[in-house]
């Protein structure tokens, strides 16, 4: 199949986000704390902080608030959705499903499609995409997907100044209700090994420069073009544009390669403060946009999951955002509840003390 | 051996679900199917909003069985907005001083562990409202 012959997902109906949720969790653990600790305090430091969640949280319980606040813009009782779908790399079950206890709690069962999504860090808009399709097709009028992570990074690796937590919670539904519309959508995949974590095993693994040109850099860039040319736009028709953020460099230099300039990912770019939150980090990102877009602008969403793959949204906000997001906490005021943590504090929270 | 038990106080746990008398309209939390006013069958479910405020509070230091993993934690006395009054974790405290009629709300989260492979317990805790935190 030649570039010219890929076509891009449309649904049969059109298909929107008719509420949206995020959640942080409150305690921060400064970069410059890892570095204290591991390299004395030498070398540059990737995020200005990351969020560290309680002790008393987790996936489920994070998902739970999220999909609350979705809810509370969506102003749809939990009862009429017909699936809640969770992507993340951190399930607190290996087995026993996230989205059964969120569906439970939230009141949406039992007439309910439930299930646990994986795909590195973009199991959440993979759920998005398949929610897409179960609305845009008929079969149901509302679906949830949430993209949640508490995400591992092993003591002293690179990714333990990064590795975050947080995420958020769509809900979708018919176009005449939604806040934002979905123009189409596209998912560019391979196997491409730059980051993994064996079944087992506490920490993920990676393949260092590895994961940026031929992972993170290769998808993003194809899901992106191939969805822009097919909807006939460049980056100048889009007011705002989100990637998945591991750090700050790599979305900030695929934006410019794309031809996106600083202005338009500023908004969603959460990652010097919350950190990277793995299936919830594009997803979260977008939240912030919403809670700033006004009627009329075009939005790009393009998440990025390791295995590897992309998935590329282009929506357009209508009418019904400014009044209907001031039903929930915005995600700025999620970022903005803080308390900073030590090291020692933080290994605690993260059961990183084996105390047996 | 406890699986039933938790499953069984679902609702009431993840989402504060309680009953309302038909008779007399009092709010029941938990729920026990009698009206405590009145003392006629209540059996109609009814959604508490969650929101409260601190009636008393104490911080635990010798946690019993299960809950070592959180200690320090404080629990404390809610009166609900609807009036019933139930006792619970308070969570996300940060450096914030608990006071008496301090404004909380309800968040669930993970209650505890049973051991290393047994089940997770989910249920609700209280925290100072996200507007004023």
């Amino acid at each position: 199949m030649t570039e010219r012959d890929i076509e891009v997902l449309r649904p049969t109906r059109e298909v929107g986000i008719v509420g949206y949720g995020a959640y942080v969790p409150r305690y921060r653990l400064p970069a410059s704390e890892v570095a204290r600790v591991w390299t004395q305090g030498q070398g540059g430091l990737p995020i200005r902080e990351k969020a560290v969640p309680g002790l008393d949280e987790d996936v489920i319980t994070m998902s739970i608030e999220a999909a609350r606040n979705a809810l509370a813009r969506a102003g749809v009782d939990a009862g009429r959705l017909r699936a809640v779908w969770v992507g993340s790399e951190s399930h607190p079950y290996a087995v026993k499903p996230t989205s059964t206890v969120v569906a439970e709690a939230i009141g949406a069962t039992p007439h309910i499609q439930a299930a646990d999504w994986e795909f590195a860090c973009k199991a959440g808009t993979e759920a998005l995409q398949a929610a897409i399709g179960f609305v845009g097709s008929g079969m149901a009028d509302y679906a949830m997907s949430i993209g949640m992570d508490t995400a591992q990074g092993r003591p002293g690796d690179a990714l333990e100044y990064t590795a975050g937590a947080g995420g958020a919670a769509f809900i979708l539904g018919p176009a005449e209700a939604a806040l934002a519309v979905f123009e189409a959508s596209y998912s560019f995949t391979t196997d491409t090994p730059d980051f993994w974590r064996r079944a087992d095993e506490k920490y993920p693994a990676h393949g260092e420069r590895f994961t940026g040109e031929p992972a993170y850099f290769q998808h993003i860039t194809a899901a992106a073009t191939t969805l822009m040319k097919a909807l006939d736009a460049s980056p100048e028709d889009f007011t705002y544009a989100v990637f998945h953020q591991p750090n700050l460099k790599f979305p900030q230099r695929v934006a410019k390669s794309l031809g996106f300039k600083p202005e338009q990912i500023e908004p969603g770019l959460l990652v010097p403060v919350i950190g990277n939150t793995y299936a919830g980090s594009a997803l979260i990102g977008l939240t912030a946009i919403l809670d700033a877009a006004q009627p009329g602008d075009r939005i790009l969403l393009v998440s990025y999951g390791s295995g590897a793959g992309s998935d590329a949204f282009s929506m357009r906000v209508t009418d019904l955002l400014p009044e209907r997001r001031e039903q929930a906490p915005r995600t700025q005021d999620y970022i903005a509840r803080r308390t900073e943590i030590d090291y020692a504090t933080y290994a605690r929270y993260r059961g990183k003390l084996v105390l047996k | 051996m406890e699986v039933s038990r938790h499953w069984r106080l679902k609702k009431e746990r993840y989402a504060m679900v309680g009953e309302v008398c038909p008779h007399c309209e009092q709010k029941i939390f938990p729920p026990r199917d009698i009206c405590p006013d009145c003392g006629q069958e209540a059996r109609t479910l009814f959604r508490f909003s969650g929101r409260g405020e601190v009636y008393s509070y104490t911080t635990v230091y010798s946690a019993p069985t299960g809950h070592e993993v959180n200690a320090p934690y404080t629990v404390a006395l809610v009166r609900l907005e609807e009036g019933p009054m139930v006792t619970a974790q308070l969570t996300d405290l940060g450096e914030k001083q608990v006071e008496i009629g301090m404004p909380v709300e309800m968040v669930t989260r993970r209650l505890r562990a049973e051991g290393e492979s047994g089940i997770l317990v989910y249920g609700y805790k209280f925290r100072p409202q996200l507007s004023a935190s």
